[in-house]
């Protein structure tokens, strides 16, 4: 059974305007299911002969699965007639990592810390948080469905 | 990825995460535990040696596994959890919710 993600990279020899290498796309149905098999072929595609962005692996890895795991089951509320789009632009010491999905979006700001005592029992909330830990940098788009996170070679 | 489960010889129940723990199969691992218990085992040990990466829903499952552990009156041990995946229970504070020991043998013994 072919796989119903989409993908597209993009490798030129030299950066194009922005600075940008490589850049991959990938349309992933609003399919849980479908969240790893994104997250390795974005993971893969990006990294593919950066030995210098290999220590970055496991941050790419957890920050997209969060990111998914969002936007299919908050943003698209695992519609199966929507789709999240992912970006990653690879430049030469930057990655930039886009998630959008269809939905309303979210107010960001409005999304606590979960790591007071009283929270640590509980079973969620921690997507966000684990994002802005693990990247350089987060941004939301206005809307509030489109995330851009930021990783530096280390 | 999935879960293998196996006893040791010392009655603890182990479960080997193999590959990721996320959203896509958080589940299976709670009904994998939750079958353990109603199977009659209280000392559980999830093991992490083989895991590549865990994201919150991952966490969030063990939380909630740890939870249900404690009201069937069990123990559950961590184990194997290499640089990257501590960072995330440490990060997360959760490193003081759940008892980690380095190897699974560490935590056999721990019990």
């Amino acid at each position: 059974m072919p796989s119903p993600l989409r993908l597209t990279v993009r490798r030129s020899p030299t950066p194009d305007t922005d600075g940008v290498a490589t850049l991959v796309t990938l349309r992933v149905p609003s399919d849980v299911a479908c969240i790893e098999e994104a997250v390795d072929l974005v993971t893969r595609h990006c990294l593919a002969g950066q030995h210098a962005w290999e220590r970055t692996r496991f941050r790419l890895q957890v920050v997209l699965s969060e990111a998914l795991s969002n936007a299919v089951m908050r943003g698209n509320c695992e519609d199966c007639g929507k789709w999240v789009d992912v970006r990653a632009e690879l430049l030469p010491d930057t990655i930039r990592l886009f998630v959008t999905d269809q939905g309303p979006g979210f107010d960001p700001s409005a999304v606590p810390e979960p790591i007071r005592p009283e929270q640590l029992d509980e079973a969620g909330g921690r997507g966000l948080y684990l994002i802005r830990k693990l990247v350089d940098a987060v941004q939301f788009n206005e809307q509030g469905n489109s995330i851009c996170m930021i990783l530096r070679r280390p | 990825m999935g879960f293998n489960q196996t006893k040791d010889p010392s009655g603890v129940a182990v479960v080997q995460v193999e590959g990721q723990l996320i959203v896509g199969n958080r589940q299976e691992l709670k009904e994998l535990v939750q079958a353990a218990l109603d199977s009659g085992e209280r000392r559980i040990l999830i093991d992490f040696s083989r895991t590549g990466y865990i994201d919150s829903s991952g966490l969030g499952a063990l939380v909630s596994i740890s939870k249900r552990i404690r009201e069937m009156g069990g123990e559950l041990r961590l184990s194997g959890l290499n640089e990257d995946l501590r960072s995330l229970f440490e990060l997360t504070k959760l490193d003081t919710l759940f008892a980690i020991a380095e190897t699974p043998q560490q935590a056999l013994t721990s019990f």
